[in-house]
């Protein structure tokens, strides 16, 4: 194998896994752009104990595995993991870095980019490659009102995080074999200047909105506390989760956990229902991975009713009373 | 008396867009600003720590000579001077650069700053970048997508939920945080205090020869990102507008569209023949 060849490289952020399943997500599609440019897919890992990571990197797709393990690890710590990242980067001069958009992913993506001095595209939602080997990084602005394409024709690595669930993980096989290159911890690594304190694990709810394949949405034009309950009802027929926008839960019709938005949860399911639904930026910046919108307000010329591939001009609590009675008509015991 | 910088954005209050179709770019001169809500968050955490510190808040903003508008608003709410960076050749710059030129201009104007806050994210590019590269480019410890901080001394506790993990974090200042806006509500300015801030706000304005910045390595010129094109997401969408009864249209909703709902809950909503 030549050791000049290419590489793409996937940041393993396997902190929160079962839940987020990015890392892999990123490497099956890591893979597909591979065979654009006859690269390699590698797997980065930092951490302590963590050949369980490598292994599974490798069963989903990687060709090879940097892996740093060692006791200072043990956390995830930002300071230390872009140190880690930046020297590696700097030898081994990838084509292009991909990290998962989690907290973690957020945080460190632009501090490597900024050790690097190259250019990074924030929550993309789609990547390809051009004939000239550009990274084409698609991500959703202004509320997910626009879609950019950006590329960085100049500078190497080109960079991209990349929100969870944009692609699908290939299959875990048990076959696959990759190369391990064990990196050990550089002896002059400086002390981390953040101190962690306490680390605690929050509750897990049963379903997570975020992954919903289907998701009712309220906003104050359900009229009612009691009215949004509704909402409840409809969203129990069709196997999906509730969400509410701010005002909604500002007013207590439902727990904080529902909220759906910049400062709440980011949703990309099958079809959204949106019932009485303005459309503030703060609320459609959170639904742009959805699939199919429809959309029921009063008021035609509302945001959401625009961005919406169905809207009903009607009451939103009328047509979620309706749409129950059908449902219960059509679903087959 | 500790030094606060907070870091404000304009961006466009947008419901609709300004977009102009024909030559693909946004209208921003029609839509009218607006201080982005995480950078207001930011001003308020840095004034709940001037009421119980009596910290000096300078607010710092980047952009065209409008956004010395939401410097006003900033001064009015409590900062205690606005200085506008605005300079044509800064325009376009993308993240790297912009924390770049950030971090110049707070060096010039703040260059003992204890902490600097900004808002985790922005409504219009939304990217959460600038925060965590400028605390590279200045060097300091630095936590993203803080709920809630508390100073002793020179040593700042932060709380923040970080991928389902409520992590409690510590660092001596120097420092750099981003502002989730989960909590620090910002505080309501009456009209009253707007107007006087546009009287006698202690605002300044800054530009690359201020700094002794090449033009050639800021704003768009600097920036290795390029956009290679923008396109609406809803444009190729049909939207089908539905009016009248509510039975009705739950009744056509279904002739039209069983197969979609159907496929994604994986039940059949076919009405047997």
């Amino acid at each position: 194998m030549n050791e000049k060849r290419r590489s793409i490289w996937v940041f393993g952020d396997y902190r929160n896994y079962f839940q987020n399943r990015v890392t892999l997500q990123l490497l099956s599609r890591a893979t597909e752009l591979a065979t654009k440019i006859d690269a390699k897919v590698c797997a980065i890992v930092f951490g302590h104990d963590v050949d369980e990571w490598v292994g599974e990197y490798i069963a989903h797709g990687a060709h090879k595995v940097y892996v740093t393990d060692h006791p200072r690890l043990k956390n995830y710590s930002v300071e230390t993991y872009v140190t880690l990242m930046e020297r590696l980067a700097r030898k081994h001069r990838p084509e292009i870095i991909l990290v998962g958009a989690t907290s973690f992913g957020k945080e460190f993506a632009p501090r490597v980019a900024k050790r690097l001095s190259t250019g990074l595209t924030a929550d993309c939602v789609g990547l390809d490659i051009t004939e000239e080997g550009n990274l084409v990084q698609t991500t959703p602005a202004f509320g997910g009102n626009l879609l950019t394409q950006i590329i960085t024709p100049k500078c190497r690595p080109q960079m991209a995080t990349v929100r969870p669930s944009t692609f699908q993980e290939i299959p875990h096989n048990y076959e696959a074999t990759g190369e391990v290159v064990r990196v050990p911890l550089p002896k002059n690594l400086s002390k981390e200047r953040v101190r962690l304190i306490s680390s605690e694990r929050q509750p897990q709810r049963g379903q997570k909105i975020e992954e919903a394949r289907i998701v009712v949405c309220g906003g104050r034009g359900m009229g009612s506390k009691k009215k949004f309950k509704n909402l409840f009802d409809l969203s129990k027929l069709l196997d999906g989760e509730v969400g509410a926008t701010r005002p909604v839960v500002y007013s207590k019709w439902v727990d904080h956990e529902a909220l759906v938005g910049q400062a709440g949860k980011p949703i990309k399911p099958k079809v959204l229902f949106s019932f009485g639904i303005s459309g503030a930026i703060q609320h459609t910046a959170a639904i742009s991975g959805a699939n199919f919108i429809i959309a029921v307000n009063k008021n035609p010329n509302a945001t959401m009713m625009k961005m919406a591939d169905v809207a009903i001009v009607a009451d939103a609590n009328q047509v979620c009373t309706a749409l129950i009675k059908e449902l219960k008509k059509r679903i087959k015991s | 008396m500790l030094k606060l910088v907070v870091c404000i954005k304009q961006v466009p209050m947008v419901t609709e867009l300004p977009w102009d179709s024909q030559t693909s770019t946004l209208r921003r001169e029609l839509s009218e600003g607006m201080m982005n809500p995480a950078c207001k968050h930011a001003l308020e955490a840095g004034l709940r720590l001037k009421q119980k510190h009596g910290t000096h808040i300078t607010a710092i903003t980047m952009g065209p000579a409008m956004a010395e508008e939401v410097l006003y608003e900033a001064t009015s709410m409590g900062a205690d001077r606005g200085v506008l960076l605005t300079d044509p050749r800064m325009a376009g710059a993308d993240t790297l650069v912009t924390s770049f030129t950030m971090a110049r201009a707070i060096e010039k104007v703040c260059p003992d700053f204890d902490l600097v806050l900004c808002g985790c994210h922005s409504t219009d590019s939304e990217t959460a970048q600038v925060g965590p590269q400028l605390a590279e480019e200045l060097d300091v410890p630095s936590a993203a997508y803080v709920e809630h901080l508390e100073l002793n001394g020179r040593r700042l506790r932060i709380q923040r939920l970080s991928d389902n993990f409520l992590e409690t974090l510590e660092f001596n200042l120097p420092g750099l945080i981003t502002i989730s806006t989960q909590h620090y509500l910002p505080r309501y300015i009456p009209l009253k205090g707007l107007q006087d801030a546009f009287g006698q706000a202690d605002i300044i304005t800054i530009d690359a020869d201020n700094l002794s910045l090449d033009p050639e390595i800021i704003g768009i010129k600097g920036s290795p990102t390029k956009i290679l094109d923008i396109c609406s997401p809803s444009a190729g969408k049909k939207n089908i507008v539905m009016k009248g009864a509510a039975k009705k249209i739950v009744e056509e909703l279904f002739e039209r569209f069983d197969d979609k709902i159907g496929a994604a809950i994986g039940k059949d909503l076919k009405v047997d023949e």
